[in-house]
């Protein structure tokens, strides 16, 4: 079946019932929200306030470390964070050896073309736009897991 | 008064945020979140909003004092509150950060203490009535209720 996007990356969304998702976002309340809407559709759920926070429980940070590798499937992240913004994110996330295959997927809630193109340029699965209802996971999952319907 | 009129009362009372446009459809999305798992999640969420929102104002209403104004750290805040508001679907409080922001850039502050002054206006409108709402709701429950689910079209 076309697909659109790299078989790799296909290779961690499929037949993972539950798949581990990264949701990072410095506003608590979007952060509640994505965490509870994730969870509705079966995805094992860890937060994350930042971009460094994010780095470190990938193993990315400042003590690599690799326990958290094989169990992320997606990294879902807020463009706009004070920090690291979620471009640089996924900039570092796609540089790693260990964690470039990863899908990472980008929310904002500013609709600039400019800043759709840039990170989907840099390897982004998809970029949703604020705020994030129940459609949107449900086309996020069947996008990252190639459904049929 | 009876729980199927509680009922009543309270879906009236919810249709008319809709109408009057102080909620829109995010709103809508929270609700059909919550669940058996998350039975409070509507009223966290909110009660997440209330807190940021009163701390967001506050420090703009503080910046907006100094003798030297820091739009740029005002522009943040109104995009952060901005944000949040459109998250929870607090939908007018949502369009008043809009000038808001224009004005920042503008760095007009006559503009920026206008929008303030309508931004609070609109807030502490929609915090009452949603905490109406709550209240309602506690009543439904405590009289062995349950709350309705809402129909998205009317």
């Amino acid at each position: 079946m076309e697909s659109g996007f790299s078989s790799s990356s296909m290779g961690f969304m499929e037949n993972v019932e539950q798949p581990h998702v990264l949701a990072v976002d410095d506003s608590d309340i979007d952060r509640k929200l994505i965490e509870k809407l994730l969870k509705n559709f079966s995805c094992k759920v860890t937060t994350a306030e930042n971009g460094a926070r994010a780095l470190e429980f990938l193993g990315l940070g400042d003590h690599p470390n690799h326990c958290n590798v094989s169990k992320v499937n997606l990294v879902i992240t807020d463009y706009c964070m004070p920090g690291m913004t979620g471009y640089e994110l996924l900039k570092k996330i796609k540089e790693s050896s260990v964690m470039k295959e990863v899908p990472v997927v980008i929310m904002s809630s500013e609709n600039i073309p400019n800043r759709i193109s840039k990170c989907l340029e840099e390897g982004a699965q998809m970029f949703m736009l604020k705020p994030i209802k129940q459609s949107d996971i449900k086309q996020l999952r069947c996008h990252l897991m190639n459904c049929r319907s | 008064m009876e729980v199927g009129q509680m009922q009543r009362q309270w879906v009236d009372y919810t249709k008319s945020l809709f109408l009057e446009g102080l909620l829109d459809g995010q709103f809508l999305q929270l609700q059909q979140l919550q669940d058996e798992s998350n039975p409070d999640f509507v009223v966290e969420v909110v009660s997440l909003f209330f807190d940021d929102s009163e701390k967001l104002l506050n420090d703009i209403t503080r910046a907006l004092e100094q003798p030297s104004v820091d739009f740029k750290k005002i522009g943040a805040h109104v995009h952060q509150f901005k944000g949040s508001s459109s998250s929870v679907g607090a939908q007018r409080v949502k369009n008043g950060c809009i000038p808001f922001r224009n004005f920042c850039e503008e760095q007009n502050i006559e503009g920026c203490i206008r929008c303030l002054q309508q931004l609070k206006q609109e807030y502490y409108l929609v915090k009452n009535k949603l905490e109406t709402l709550f209240a309602m709701e506690q009543q439904i429950v405590a009289a062995g209720g349950s709350i309705p689910m809402l129909e998205l079209s009317f």
